[in-house]
């Protein structure tokens, strides 16, 4: 391990211009690619611009493109690359570059206040809501969410469409539907708005965004498909929605 | 030449957005004044969002016997008495309101077989009493809070760091900063302002805390004129990984003792029962025996694994200096023989993920390796329990920056229920500061140039310091000389570092433009990290006892004169005074309650 070095090739520049640019770093032993984009701010380049906050995992901050494969910095051990070789960091293509690593991310947030908010059946008889933990555990799954928005930044729809944008809210943002769809307390009903204006039918399910959750949130199959379900039953199964009718909100 | 600057009008401003400061402006919004909410990161990325263990509150869900005043006695002996008793009081009896209140927002916590509220147990509390959701707790809690906020359309500025706060004569009136992705700067002036920046965990180099832990609200605080209290009173947490070095210090939950997870030194011992001191001595369970028991019934005497933090960390650290450490310089935290796989995935998930990824080591079948981390501030600025305003007019503190709730140690769990109880009192008091105020808000907004000047002098030095040097140099020095024991040679050197660091920052230069640069917003922390440091030597000097997270090699015993007082740091034309202050009597109820040994 003495003397070994990693090579780095980081990308530097603004939306303006840009390109790769090489740095050797010291290895130590369990570094975390962050480690090493530290070490190169500390020593070589105090001013390359990187999101980060918690390293370890939790706030989904320093998201990037290592390879060309999305993930989170503090979550990729080195010795889990192939170091041999010089190891490309880029940042998220599908969001606009501020500068180096760091994307203006906005466009999620400014879905996240579409989403029309969470809005609780009154309490029970004893002052509190009862919940059994199995029709808990779903929802819970999709809380999971610590926003790196690497889904966000594979998905096909406006990865190749800037467009898109506009009219689709992108895997995250369903995955927070979903979360309030299955809610066991919530009583607002968003199918109409996920089949108008969020373009759940864009979703091809090509499960990208589910390959790079790091917090495997299986999001095609648990959150966008069950989505889709209830969008097809609503509005085109004309029995399921009278059925529905005669329930206060259905399933 | 200075300004003119970008800039907002509100009535209350809101500066951090983790738990405390998201409560806080969404009772502010509440209260129908002009509400912003400031953040130095993304929201929702507030650290906060790293808490795991739960929030705890006596709800009563598993023990029917938890009440407020069982919570306020654990508070109060935790903290060795140190506490302001009102704080623990008003703590203790809405913690359960809150937490309710965020499942009314959506939180989704887990739940008993009967469907309420699950609670845990964890260190310090008589009961089972920590509301949680896996152990991502505050992750949940975050959420909630930030989607909760976004509905109500209150305004956030995001990657916009406040530097100084602004003044109008004695009163508060404002805050300046500047936005990250372009370097410009911004002000605000606000009728009130409540500072929500948490804690200072930065300064040390082991350390469970994020990038945005560097003490600037306390500072500012300072800076303006405000009180501090206890700043020599620090947290080491006792479990963080150890192994390896670049994930040292990263925060394992107390939840796995909690939840079954015993401490073993090298020799496979169970280290704790030799540590427990006289003052939980009726409520520890004596042997191994004992403490198995408590496991499965909980009204036996609680396993010492779950003594207080301060009390652990120190164990801990006697037992790697004795040599009966792991190879890694920690010891053995094991799960792994009692409870099985299953459980322990659905218990602890995070933990899990944790320690596979980034040490290689399966939890559900060795031991993980775990030392002393420096995890939270007891000290910081003082506060009024009820309204949660400082020293300085308009200025309110709720969460970390705020001290006297968790006195000389705060048990674990007690700062998720303090962000959100202290955090809703200091929107609330805020918003009617607010809206008494009737003069015109003059926050002296053109009269910036120096301050603009000294932010930017970075840039007008070249091939000086290195600011990422400096804060390497500090948290070395803080770590060695400021750290879990102390002594007045070790304190008295480390000043005279603090000294020579804050000579180098005034070299310091930053290479490349303004826009979104860390070396430069490093160099504006270290403006803040160097003067938490110095209080907290300063106060540590005073301080000639030991107790809870301060403890000094050469005082080793409590003195219950010190007991009864806060160490005040104040500064006056740029000089820092320590002083020391009667804490505020308790009413003779409430020592009752403290004084039961049931």
């Amino acid at each position: 391990m003495a003397g070994r070095q990693f090579i780095m090739q980081v990308w530097r520049g603004d939306a303006a211009k840009g390109s790769f640019q090489e740095y050797r770093v010291p290895a130590a032993e369990g570094m975390v690619l962050l480690d090493v984009i530290h070490a190169i701010q500390a020593t070589q380049a105090g001013d390359l611009a990187v999101r980060w906050n918690c390293k370890a995992g939790k706030c989904g901050s320093c998201s990037a493109e290592i390879n060309g494969k999305p993930r989170l910095m503090c979550m990729t051990r080195m010795n889990s690359l192939n170091t041999d070789e010089p190891i490309t960091v880029a940042p998220m293509k599908s969001f606009p570059l501020i500068r180096d690593l760091v994307t203006d991310v906005s466009f999620n947030f400014e879905m996240a206040k579409r989403v029309p908010a969470f809005k609780p059946r009154p309490k029970g008889p004893d002052g509190t809501h009862r919940m059994q933990q199995e029709d808990i555990d779903r929802v819970q799954e999709f809380h999971k969410c610590i926003e790196c928005f690497l889904c966000q930044n594979v998905c096909h729809v406006i990865r190749d469409h800037e467009d898109n944008k506009k009219h689709f809210a992108g895997p995250r943002l369903f995955v927070r539907y979903a979360a309030l769809e299955m809610h066991p307390l919530d009583t607002n009903d968003r199918r109409e708005l996920l089949k108008d204006k969020m373009g759940l039918g864009y979703c091809n399910i090509t499960k990208c965004c589910s390959e790079v959750c790091p917090e495997h949130i299986k999001i095609t199959d648990n959150a966008i498909i069950p989505l889709k379900e209830r969008v097809v039953d609503e509005f085109y199964d004309p029995l399921a929605r009278w059925l529905r009718k005669l329930t206060a909100k259905g399933s | 030449m200075a300004g003119p600057y970008e800039t907002h009008e509100y009535d209350v401003i809101v500066i951090g957005a983790g738990g405390a400061g998201l409560r806080a402006a969404v009772e502010a919004s509440a209260q129908g004044v002009k509400t912003a909410l400031i953040c130095k990161s993304l929201l929702g990325k507030a650290h906060t969002v790293m808490a795991e263990g739960g929030i705890a509150a006596a709800m009563g869900n598993i023990y029917p016997e938890d009440n407020w005043k069982v919570h306020f006695r654990d508070t109060m002996r935790g903290g060795k008495l140190l506490n302001n008793w009102r704080m623990a009081q008003i703590h203790a009896q809405e913690a359960p309101a809150r937490v309710l209140e965020l499942e009314e927002w959506g939180a989704l916590f887990d739940r008993t077989p009967d469907g309420r509220i699950l609670q845990r147990d964890f260190g310090g509390h008589r009961y089972a009493r920590l509301a949680h959701v896996g152990d991502r707790t505050g992750l949940e809690m975050i959420r909630t809070l930030q989607q909760h906020a976004v509905h109500k359309g209150i305004d956030v500025y995001m990657e916009c760091t406040i530097a100084r706060l602004l003044k109008d004569g004695d009163r508060v009136a404002g805050a300046f900063g500047y936005w990250r992705e372009s370097g410009r700067f911004v002000a605000f002036t606000a009728k009130a302002v409540v500072l929500a920046t948490g804690g200072i965990g930065k300064a040390w180099k082991i350390t469970s805390n994020s990038w945005e832990y560097t003490g600037d609200g306390i500072a500012m605080a300072l800076d303006a004129g405000a009180d501090l209290i206890d700043m020599e009173m620090v947290q080491f947490h006792p479990t963080g990984m150890v192994w390896p070095p670049s994930v040292r210090g990263i925060l394992v939950t107390e939840g796995v003792r909690g939840d079954g997870g015993t401490l073993k030194n090298s020799e496979g011992k169970r280290f704790m029962f030799n540590y427990i001191p006289e003052f939980f001595k009726a409520e520890t369970a004596e042997t191994e025996k004992e403490a198995d028991a408590w496991y499965e019934d909980k009204k036996n005497r609680r396993t010492p694994d779950l003594l207080p933090r301060d009390e652990v960390a120190r164990a801990i650290n006697a037992e790697v200096k004795a040599g009966r450490g792991t190879p890694h310089g920690g010891v053995f935290l094991d799960i792994a023989s009692r409870r099985s796989a299953d459980y322990i995935q659905k218990r602890l998930p995070s933990m899990y993920h944790q320690f596979k990824e980034l040490a290689g080591v399966d939890i559900t079948k060795e031991p993980m390796e775990v030392g002393p981390t420096c995890h939270y501030v007891m000290g910081g600025v003082r506060v009024d329990a009820d309204t949660t305003a400082t020293t300085v007019p308009g200025l309110f503190a709720a969460g970390e920056v705020a001290a006297g709730l968790h006195g000389a140690n705060r048990l674990g769990g007690n700062s998720l229920s303090d962000l959100l109880v202290f955090g809703r009192r200091a929107g609330l008091y805020a918003a009617e500061y607010a809206k008494k105020f009737t003069g015109a808000v003059k926050a002296g907004v053109d009269q910036l140039a120096s301050v603009e000047h000294e932010l930017l002098t970075p840039f007008n030095h070249h091939g000086g310091e290195n600011p990422y040097s400096i804060h390497m140099d500090l948290q070395e020095c803080m770590q060695n000389l400021v750290g879990i024991i102390r002594t007045e040679s070790d304190l008295k050197k480390a000043l005279g570092e603090i000294a020579r660091l804050k000579q180098r920052l005034t070299r310091a230069s930053v290479e490349g433009h303004r826009q979104y640069n860390p070396g430069w917003h490093l160099a504006m922390d270290l403006h803040a990290l160097l003067e938490v440091a110095e209080t907290c030597t300063l106060s540590a000097i005073e301080r000639k006892e030991s107790r809870g997270g301060h403890t000094r090699d050469d005082y080793p015993k409590a003195d219950p004169s010190f007991g009864k007082i806060n160490l005040v740091t104040r500064k006056k034309n740029g000089a820092l005074s320590i002083t020391p202050e009667p804490l505020p009597e308790m009413p003779g109820e409430l020592k009752q309650l403290i004084e039961e040994q049931k």
